[in-house]
């Protein structure tokens, strides 16, 4: 189950890993890291079960806790004036996005990066796989990124034998798990502190105190170690400079600069959005990112990354490279989904989204992008048509839209997200009745016969009959249903009763 | 969100935009609604041929179907003065959309460009409502009248001038309600799961009664509350001022 350990009963290389075959935390199918995306159960039962799941109600509120204070669109002044130089930059990017990636690429040749520009997912992770076995790694200490997740890169590392290790302590919590990360920046955002404690323990082999300062000093310990013994690194990137060259990775843990220094060897992962125009847009995007994914000025550690070690320097990854993937991503240039590219990956969107939060996370959209973001984002990446029903889940509430630092219309490309749906699906039961719907209520002696018939069906049929109807009996679980009886009823008004109604007015 | 153009002095004539929603199924709402409008001083028509604004079919990813059926109606409004409409979420469809489902002439079809949400035409025109009713109430902001229409202060500046009225605000008042729509008969567990988290937002402000501007927001708290055996009572915020009016229409 869980992606870190190596062959059954051998203990893995990674010492932060050890123990894990004691770890018995259940969770369901759909939030397990080993989650074929491809394979996810359909969205209704995976989000009826995730709403009956126990524990689910206090994952809710401590989103809500986060939400209120940080998602409630409400920007202060200085917040909003950085809100538009970000989303600026964001778009200015994209008007030239090609031309940014080429100018990076150069850059980062030039400090001795070796960059490999890559489109699919699987190619992505086979580059990676690649330099790991032509250096004969055999554990890898990785830093959190959703890039990695995305590409499948752990599950595939694992199958060539390489030991894998989180080093991000959320994301370290979620790989013991055994669970994808269930929010963009806070991947065990679902768990309580006692479930924690009940997993470390686990893994422990004894009870370890619910204290957070002991618990995090045992993740710290072990994963200390795993930096000194890992021969490879592995990075994300919140921004890579084009004109500077610069891979720009922010972290409160301290975590990216161990990666990022003490192996010799780095790979530094991202998909093509993630370059930005200037190293000095960092004074603008850092600070943005902060402020919407954490309500903090800055991160307590910015890792501004800058090549290979040079001769004379003591420190740094003597090799250094980068993979620039792009995953269906370039395709929606030029389209009304380009809009998504802009996306810093801040998981403000989630934080502000009701339907994430009585999910109890992003684990129900089966997925490596839970939320709004993910229901964009999802079913446009890949080549494959999967996982083109996401935007469907949502109740779109707008309140994504107001979250976002860099202002994407999230809940108009979840609409349109939907047509798309729809637009590819062979016509059928739901195409044709919505056409015989537009026919009927286009026309408006039909509609007043429809509402005609509700009201004799109303007054004939007993609720509880009704309830039973298709469609009435998915409103009817768990709410009665309305009365349609006075359909149409127009109640006598002053107007109305003194001289009759004006011409085609229906009162 | 778009900024709609109206005029400042009172119309002579209203027309009703009834909203599907409120003439099926929230008779009560409508009936009120009118007796406002009424008491304001205008007179209000119904127009006959109105339907829908195609909100299900769009947000059920059928946007040619919607549009059909969103010309209909505006097609039934144009010449309006002024037209009122008691659903927040409908009013945010016509001035949000119009023009992406039928060109950028629909803003200026009089359905669009003279729509009034009831509680912005309430706010406008209706000071000189003499208003009172002893109740404690608590307001649920719609979402699609918050966000797309960027509606938050009329239904509380209409409920301000309810002498006896206390307004105690829930805690995330504009959280969504779990409605969406088709969403609620798409994922129905979800939804209820939601309305349940609102119902108990409601609940911690003791109100009589939870208000909103939005049927079907009311018709999702009202059917859950009612199947979970609560004592929860919804009332359209027209109910609310046409119960507090002092010379009944």
């Amino acid at each position: 189950m869980s992606t870190g350990t190596t062959a059954k009963g051998e203990e893995p290389r990674s010492t932060a890993m050890r123990g894990v075959a004691r770890v018995t935390r259940g969770h369901p199918v759909w939030s397990g890291s080993d989650l074929d995306p491809g394979q996810r159960p359909a969205l209704r039962p995976m989000t009826a079960e995730a709403v009956a799941r126990e524990g689910v109600g206090h994952t809710r509120q401590r989103l809500e806790v986060l939400g209120r204070e940080r998602a409630s669109g409400n920007w202060l002044p200085w917040e909003s004036e950085l809100r538009d130089r970000g989303a600026a930059i964001r778009r200015e990017t994209l008007r030239d996005l090609d031309g940014y990636l080429s100018r990076l690429a150069a850059q980062l040749e030039s400090r001795g990066v070796i960059v490999h520009r890559v489109s699919s997912a699987a190619q992505a992770r086979e580059a990676v796989g690649r330099i790991a076995t032509d250096h004969g790694v055999t554990l890898v200490a990785k830093s959190k990124s959703m890039a990695t997740e995305e590409i499948g890169l752990t599950a595939h590392l694992t199958t060539l034998g390489i030991d894998v290790v989180e080093t991000d302590l959320g994301e370290y919590i979620a790989q013991v798990a055994g669970e994808r990360p269930s929010h963009i920046v806070g991947p065990a955002l679902h768990m309580s502190r006692q479930d924690v404690t009940d997993l470390f323990s686990q893994l422990n082999g004894d009870p370890l105190p619910p204290d957070p300062d002991v618990l995090a000093s045992y993740a710290r310990e072990r994963l200390r170690a795993d930096f000194k013994a890992a021969q490879m690194g592995i990075c994300g990137v919140n921004f890579a400079a084009a004109d500077t060259g610069t891979l720009v990775v922010v972290s409160n843990e301290g975590n990216v600069d161990m990666v990022a220094s003490q192996p010799d060897l780095l790979v530094a992962v991202m998909p093509v959005e993630k370059v930005i125009p200037r190293l000095a847009d960092i004074g603008t995007l850092v600070p943005l990112l902060c402020t919407a994914a954490n309500k903090e000025f800055t991160t307590a550690y910015q890792t501004l990354l800058s090549g290979a070690r040079r001769p004379g320097e003591i420190d740094g990854p003597a090799e250094f490279h980068c993979v620039i993937f792009d995953n269906g991503r370039t395709a929606l240039l030029g389209t009304p989904e380009e809009e998504i590219l802009a996306c810093i990956r801040c998981g403000n969107c989630q934080f502000s989204c009701p339907v994430f939060r009585t999910l109890g996370g992003g684990h129900a959209y089966g997925t490596t992008y839970g939320g709004p973001v993910g229901a964009v984002l999802s079913p446009l990446l890949g080549e494959a048509t999967r996982d083109r029903d996401l935007p469907f889940l949502c109740s779109l509430c707008g309140a994504c839209a107001d979250a976002c630092p860099v202002k994407i219309p999230l809940d108009d490309l979840l609409v349109a997200g939907r047509a798309t749906y729809e637009a590819e699906q062979p016509r059928g039961v739901e195409s044709f009745g919505w056409t015989l719907w537009s026919r009927f209520w286009s026309t408006p002696a039909l509609y007043r016969a429809t509402r005609s018939a509700a009201r004799i069906a109303g007054r004939l049929i007993p609720a509880g009959v009704l309830g039973r109807l298709p469609v009435v009996r998915l409103w009817a679980s768990g709410r009665t249903v309305p009365d349609v009886s006075h359909a149409g009823d127009r109640p006598r008004g002053r107007s109305g009763s003194s001289g009759g109604s004006p011409e085609g007015e229906d009162r | 969100m778009t900024v709609v153009s109206r005029p400042g002095t009172l119309p002579e004539r209203v027309a009703l935009f009834t909203t599907c929603l409120a003439d099926f199924a929230a008779p009560g709402p409508l009936a009120a609604t009118i007796a406002v409008l009424e008491a304001i001083g205008v007179e209000v028509v119904v127009p006959r041929d109105q339907t829908c604004c195609g909100q299900p079919a769009l947000n059920s990813g059928f946007p040619a179907q919607a549009g059909r059926v969103l010309a209909q109606t505006l097609d039934s409004l144009d010449g309006a003065e002024a037209v009122v409409t008691l659903a927040g979420s409908c009013a945010a469809m016509i001035v949000h959309h119009s023009t992406r489902l039928l060109g950028a002439e629909a803003a200026s079809r009089s359905g669009v460009r003279n729509l009034w949400e009831f509680t912005q035409f309430v706010a406008a025109f209706g000071e000189d409502l003499d208003l009172e009713l002893d109740a404690t109430v608590t307001y649920h902001d719609g979402c699609h009248m918050t966000r797309l229409l960027g509606e938050r202060t009329a239904p509380r500046t209409v409920l301000s001038r309810i002498r006896g009225l206390r307004l105690v605000e829930m805690p995330d008042s504009d959280t969504c309600c779990g409605f969406g729509g088709t969403f609620s008969a798409k994922f129905p567990e979800l939804s209820v799961a939601m309305a349940d988290v609102k119902l108990d937002n409601a609940a911690t402000a003791r109100a009589e009664y939870v208000v909103s501007a939005d049927p079907g927001c009311l018709m999702q708290l009202q059917t859950r509350a009612d199947a979970a055996g609560r004592s929860i009572r919804t009332r359209h915020i027209a109910e609310i001022v046409r119960d507090a009016m002092r010379t009944p229409a």
